[in-house]
């Protein structure tokens, strides 16, 4: 799952507060938060960075941390929030990125 | 029976209505079907039912009309909808709170029904003033501001007609003890968000109170408020 590409959801609206980010699915107003590092990766979701470059870009540069335990944690919160249709995810880069990103995102 | 229900909040002039409602009484039965609120939205016009009542409502006219019975909720919810709808356009809302007036500054006492928002309305000391006990009208101008409604909840008084720049959000829990502490932002978000009136399924709208929730949040600090039914709790509050 290395080299996939992640992009924020059309139907999303997201607000970073302070450290974490909080995020609503639009379509049934479920509510998610994220911690620091979660939110690293998020903000730098832009459909054209493979994850596993986001991850060396952000959350190792920012943390002392494994690498490649680093990623597994990463595509395991990427899997978390595909699951809830907040995120995309593709195996080739995401053209179809919000025209406009979501405020504070 | 509107000049009772809203006693204190009635206006006997008012040359530039933000909107008008022509209200067509018909005899007590069922007058749209569904138990449910539905709120939609078709070229501009807003269509409000439940099974009590049916209305519409058009922002740009300031117009709108509700059918219904003569009876006091079916009115009360024409006139909460419209304002959730209302206040959703300009950063404010409608919340299942509490909220009172001490010093000049306003506090908000969120918590869904049995939470403790009459309790503690009961409980305020006499230099409070109550703003209601059941739904806070909270709008954003360089600050939030919390208006008195006429919507009560177990207390039956409608609050004062007037309103204060807000202190701070308590998120009510009845407990063994009072207790104090700050929550985080996303909690707070969410205890928010769980009690602000809306019903409209309009994703835009819908967006615009998420970002409302937490542009409050952002601003007014927000307290978890566990408490015993005493007046001690008065204690905590700022």
């Amino acid at each position: 799952m290395s080299s996939v590409y992640v992009a924020p959801s059309s139907e999303i609206a997201a607000r970073r507060l302070g450290d974490e980010m909080v995020i609503m699915s639009v379509r049934d107003s479920t509510l998610f938060s994220l911690n620091e590092v979660a939110t690293l990766i998020w903000q730098a979701a832009d459909g054209s960075t493979p994850l596993h470059e986001i991850v060396q870009r952000t959350v190792c540069a920012a943390f002392d941390v494994d690498p490649s335990v680093a990623l597994e944690d990463a595509e395991r919160f990427v899997r978390e929030l595909v699951r809830h249709g907040i995120l995309s995810l593709s195996d080739r880069p995401i053209t179809r990125v919000p025209a406009t990103r979501p405020e504070g995102v | 029976m509107l000049e009772e229900r809203y006693a204190g909040f009635v206006n006997r002039s008012c040359p530039e209505p933000l909107f008008e409602l022509e209200v067509d009484l018909v005899p007590p039965g069922r007058v749209a079907g569904g138990d449910d609120v539905r709120v939609r939205q078709e070229s501009g016009r807003w269509s409000i039912e439940r099974g009590d009542f049916r209305a519409e409502w058009e922002p740009a006219l300031r117009r709108g009309w509700v059918r219904q019975s003569p009876n006091p909720h079916s009115i009360d919810s024409t006139l909460r909808i419209v304002h959730t709808l209302l206040l959703a356009l300009e950063g404010g809302f409608l919340v299942h709170a509490a909220s009172a007036v001490r010093d000049g500054r306003a506090v908000l006492f969120v918590g869904p029904s049995g939470a403790g928002k009459t309790t503690i309305a009961r409980l305020a000391p006499e230099n409070v003033t109550l703003l209601t006990d059941e739904i806070s009208y909270v709008r954003l101008a360089k600050e939030y501001r919390a208006f008195g409604t006429p919507f009560t909840g177990e207390l039956g008084r409608p609050g004062a007609n007037s309103s204060a720049p807000i202190e701070a959000l308590y998120v009510l829990e009845k407990d063994r003890g009072n207790r104090l502490e700050p929550m985080r932002v996303a909690d707070g978000v969410r205890a928010l968000l769980a009690n602000i009136l809306f019903f409209a399924q309009d994703p835009d709208l819908v967006t615009r109170v998420f970002q409302s929730a937490c542009e409050f949040v952002a601003r007014v600090p927000v307290y978890r408020l566990g408490f015993v039914p005493d007046a001690t709790v008065w204690e905590l509050i700022r």
